[in-house]
């Protein structure tokens, strides 16, 4: 589903951030995707969102080049994405902040009405929905952010460091979360450096060093 | 081919909905984001009350500036003396004749007795004047006609026309142009000084005015960036974006502007009369109520064009355009 194809990213004027980066991500599939800071983690999640592009190499999201980022919509339709710092708009409602991923392609209000309920059930929070985000507590956010990502039931949700944030008890809730949403067909890909995480996912991982991949197991540990 | 006819129909039918919809929640989210960042909002619209008082401000000074020209280039005319045998009718044939020149703007006849009588007027409490004038017995003084022309430098032609020409020289004694000729000049440059002052003035002030307001609004849209970004990358639009904030420029603007014309509706009702004494024959608040509808349109093209430019400029950097 998800293609990189020698993927190299400079930053000028020579910061390697990823070098010659090749892998495959099949439908349905979990993956980590682990290594330190400045590992070049979040550089391959801004290519396969087009916040940047790759200096050299192609990427295809099913049979999308995600080298030329046309329909921009269309693509953040397919990919939801979570942040380690939630990225909610802070002047609005949880529900808002769901609604409005919504509002921007065009959804009717009857559509809105319907889903948006149904969303904030899923990360159970249907009790939250009228608070502001600096109202609710850092595990919440992530939730909601999380239920943003998944209104638009996308293929792939893109999660960068979502538990960098969270106590150990809200880390695991959102990780079940992430498990459940792969449970019902969507693909995950999850950047993280948190070892007991990715210890007990038991899932593929991919380790990043330096910009280059140095391990891609089936069922892999966190091994740096 | 009827039926890609009746799918291209659904399709418009689709896109203008989609359009309708989102225009509709554009308003919506530019309203509630203005509501709920009051302090936001008030510190632009303060910024922006003053930037609007100023430039009405400007526009009456304008005003102001305007009628003490004309006040002042009101009086300027020359006098024709005429020939104390000079016959009434023949006065008054010179006085047609003068008026069918273009450049004059109007002629004053002034008769003998009428001189006198102002001449007393003018003396009444100077005995030693009026004495003199007693002694004498006849009337001393010349009838004459006043003349006013549109412009300082039509009056050296009225003048070479009355003096060269001939059916009017056993009529006329002098013309005092050539004296008041140097005062006439000057009272023109006074005033044609003042009038491009003013304006060099206004327009500094304006244009700094409209820069304070404008950075005022990209300083509210850069505190925004990060939100910006956000909506970005939940993949909105660039009008989806931009257009909640241009509508929050916009009610900014026309609530600028209504404060400003409340506020100076109360300062003419109090100033007028002030003003009054100041400058007598200048009604401050008649001016302002004559001149609303350009008062209003000025506002208002500050206000709201101010708020919805800026932020339209503003918000450009944080597009992906």
């Amino acid at each position: 589903m998800i293609k990189f194809q020698n993927i190299s990213k400079i930053y000028p004027p020579h910061i390697v951030a990823l070098e010659n980066i090749t892998f495959d991500i099949k439908p349905k599939e979990f993956v980590s995707i682990v290594g330190r800071s400045g590992s070049g983690k979040t550089t391959l999640l801004k290519l396969l969102l087009c916040e940047e592009r790759p200096t050299s190499g192609q990427i295809f999201f099913d049979s999308e080049d995600l080298n030329k980022c046309k329909n921009l919509p269309k693509l953040r339709k397919r990919i939801g994405v979570v942040f380690q710092d939630y990225k909610l708009l802070p002047s609005k409602t949880a529900y808002e902040n769901i609604a409005y991923a919504m509002e921007v392609i065009g959804a009717s209000d009857e559509e809105i009405k319907r889903d948006v309920p149904q969303v904030l059930e899923v990360v159970g929070l249907q009790d939250r929905a009228e608070n502001f985000p600096h109202e609710l507590s850092g595990g919440e956010k992530q939730r909601i952010s999380l239920a943003r990502a998944l209104i638009h039931r996308p293929d792939a949700i893109l999660a960068d460091e979502p538990t960098g944030n969270l106590d150990p008890y809200n880390k695991i809730e959102i990780i079940r979360l992430l498990k459940k949403i792969n449970d019902i067909g969507t693909t995950v890909i999850l950047a993280t450096h948190d070892k007991e995480i990715i210890n007990s996912l038991g899932q593929r991982v991919i380790t990043l060093e330096e910009g280059r991949i140095i391990r891609d197991e089936e069922r892999g540990r966190f091994i740096l | 081919m009827k039926r890609e006819v009746v799918l291209y129909c659904k399709l418009q039918i689709a896109n203008f909905k989609f359009m309708f919809i989102s225009l509709k929640r554009i308003i919506r989210s530019g309203w509630l984001s203005f509501v709920r960042n009051k302090w936001l909002g008030i510190a632009t619209i303060s910024i922006m009350v003053m930037t609007i008082f100023l430039i009405t401000s400007l526009f009456l000074l304008g005003g102001i500036t305007k009628f003490l020209i004309t006040s002042l280039q009101e009086k300027v005319d020359i006098s024709v003396y005429l020939k104390a045998d000079a016959q009434e009718s023949d006065i008054l044939g010179l006085k047609t004749d003068l008026e069918k020149i273009p450049d004059v703007k109007s002629v004053e006849y002034v008769s003998k007795d009428e001189a006198l009588a102002q001449f007393k007027e003018r003396h009444k409490s100077d005995n030693v004047i009026l004495q003199a004038l007693e002694e004498i017995g006849d009337n001393p003084l010349l009838a004459t006609l006043n003349i006013k022309a549109n412009q300082a430098s039509q009056y050296e032609a009225i003048t070479n026309f009355l003096e060269s020409s001939f059916s009017y020289q056993n009529l006329i004694e002098k013309v005092n142009y050539r004296e008041t000729k140097a005062i006439i000049d000057r009272i023109f440059s006074i005033s044609a000084n003042i009038n491009t002052t003013g304006l060099i003035f206004s327009l500094i002030l304006g244009f700094i005015a409209v820069l304070v307001a404008f950075n005022t609004v990209r300083m509210a849209i850069y505190s925004l960036r990060e939100e910006i970004a956000v909506m970005r990358l939940v993949g909105a639009s660039n009008w989806f974006i931009r257009g909640p904030f241009i509508i929050q420029g916009a009610i900014a603007g026309a609530i600028a502007t209504l404060i400003s014309l409340v506020l100076f509706l109360i300062l003419m009702l109090f100033l007028s009369p002030k003003m009054d004494v100041l400058l007598p024959g200048f009604n401050l608040l008649g001016y302002f109520l004559g001149n609303l509808g350009t008062v209003i349109l000025i506002q208002i093209l500050t206000g709201v064009g101010l708020g919805v430019i800026s932020s339209f400029i503003a918000i450009r950097r944080y597009l992906n355009v």
